[in-house]
């Protein structure tokens, strides 16, 4: 019985991450993992047994995540700056200016479709291949957003907005 | 070999997640070494893909929360589950206590979902059996038109239609046509293999809910019937029960996998 526990409990670290990477809310995030293992249990019979259940698990974990939000039940991160200086950085104590202006406000000035795929590439280490199947959209789209999220992060970087929250529906 | 072809974007990328191979990784640091523009931006992204996975570690490094175990998630259903079967329960008490009531309380509980489930089952079986034998017209809109169509579809039915590609299982989208559903309208998606054998897809919109799969059979043609994300669906073909089930759960991963409608912005 406890095999399907053994093989899924293994991903849980890594979705708790990606759900609070997307809702910057640690029990909302909670939730939303809660709500994907429910739904893998629920539909662990239709699985692709020869698949890879990692991205199985972010494919239904994303999709909830943005029905969520078209529900406007879980909303992506509204934070305002002041509270995010407060977000206590493992970092915070490293003279870099880079750490100083937090990534994660960097990561919130990009669409949440940039964003997903910058988390999965390059903090989930999914494949490219991968991810353009979690995300459901062609290899050339995952390149092309990921070159577009670099790009803005740099060039906030370059112009030292880096204080400035933008909001990008 | 590779070391021939340009260096692109894709490469940068692949060298800033460090997943190229050896060679290819060469090629590229012969091409930083004369491009300090692309050099800057290559160690500015790697800064910044460290800085995120480091920030974000914390989460991956806190145990996980007890309500999080599968056996807690696991519990947690079957009580929710449990719930429904007291409703159900309670419902049938009322079956007893007698005539009127019951009755009426019957049509109250019948209605739901599995009811849905089992009039699609058995409107997709009428109307397989009606156009699949069809000749000359077995589709209003042809695939040629699949844009056309699934927009057409979609506006019809107000839900958002895909066209599942089942041509791993060897069967290609002929086209589709509009149908009565009581007083709503119904989709039927119409697939045919090499060999001229037709299978049928059939989707309306439903109360919102999830069912598991049923089988359902007439004669030769069988069926199996879902309710998910607002819609019913039914695919019917004159196949055995295995074969069909496997197509069925290819119609549904894609269904359930489909690019949502944000997603398709670029």
């Amino acid at each position: 019985m406890d095999e399907i526990a053994a093989l899924l409990e293994p991903h849980i670290p890594a979705l708790r991450r990606y759900a609070w990477a997307l809702l910057r809310d640690g029990d909302a995030a909670d939730d939303l993992v809660q709500d994907c293992l429910e739904r893998a249990l629920a539909r662990w019979r239709l699985r692709r047994r020869d698949g890879n259940l990692r991205a199985w698990l972010f494919t239904i974990q994303r999709n909830l995540f943005l029905s969520g939000l078209r529900r406007g039940r879980r909303r992506g991160p509204d934070v305002d700056i002041d509270a995010l200086a407060a977000v206590p950085s493992a970092e915070a104590s490293q003279d870099s200016e880079l750490m100083r202006r937090d990534v994660l406000a960097e990561l919130d000035a990009l669409s949440e479709e940039q964003r997903s795929v910058l988390l999965l590439v390059a903090v989930e280490d999914f494949s490219y291949a991968e991810t353009a199947r979690i995300l459901g959209v062609p290899l050339g789209t995952v390149m092309s957003r990921l070159s577009r999220a670099r790009a803005a992060m740099r060039r906030r970087l370059d112009s030292g907005s880096g204080a400035v929250l933008r909001r990008v529906k | 070999m590779t070391g021939d072809r340009p260096i692109g974007e894709d490469d940068l990328h692949a060298f800033v997640e460090g997943r190229l191979p050896p060679e290819r990784r060469e090629a590229v640091e012969t091409f930083l070494a004369d491009h300090p523009a692309a050099t800057a931006q290559v160690a500015a992204d790697r800064e910044r893909r460290e800085a995120l996975r480091a920030r974000l570690a914390f989460k991956a490094d806190e145990p996980i929360p007890a309500r999080l175990r599968i056996a807690h998630v696991r519990a947690e259903r079957r009580s929710v589950q449990g719930r429904r079967l007291a409703a159900v329960a309670a419902a049938l008490a009322w079956l007893v206590v007698g005539g009127a009531t019951g009755w009426t309380a019957h049509a109250w509980m019948a209605r739901p979902i599995a009811a849905n489930q089992n009039r699609v089952a058995q409107d997709a079986l009428s109307a397989h059996r009606v156009f699949v034998a069809e000749i000359a017209h077995p589709v209003e809109v042809g695939a040629a038109q699949q844009a056309h169509l699934l927009q057409w579809l979609s506006k019809r039915l107000g839900r958002s239609l895909q066209a599942p590609d089942l041509a791993a299982l060897g069967y290609h989208l002929m086209g589709g046509r509009l149908l009565p559903a009581g007083n709503e309208p119904a989709a039927q998606l119409m697939y045919e293999d090499d060999r001229g054998a037709r299978l049928t897809l059939y989707i309306r919109a439903s109360d919102s809910g999830e069912t598991s799969f049923r089988f359902a059979q007439s004669g030769e043609v069988s069926a199996f019937s879902w309710i998910d994300g607002g819609l019913g669906y039914a695919i019917s073909a004159a196949l055995d029960r295995e074969r069909l089930l496997r197509i069925a759960e290819a119609v549904y991963r894609q269904l359930d996998h489909a690019p949502s409608p944000e997603s398709k912005r670029l």
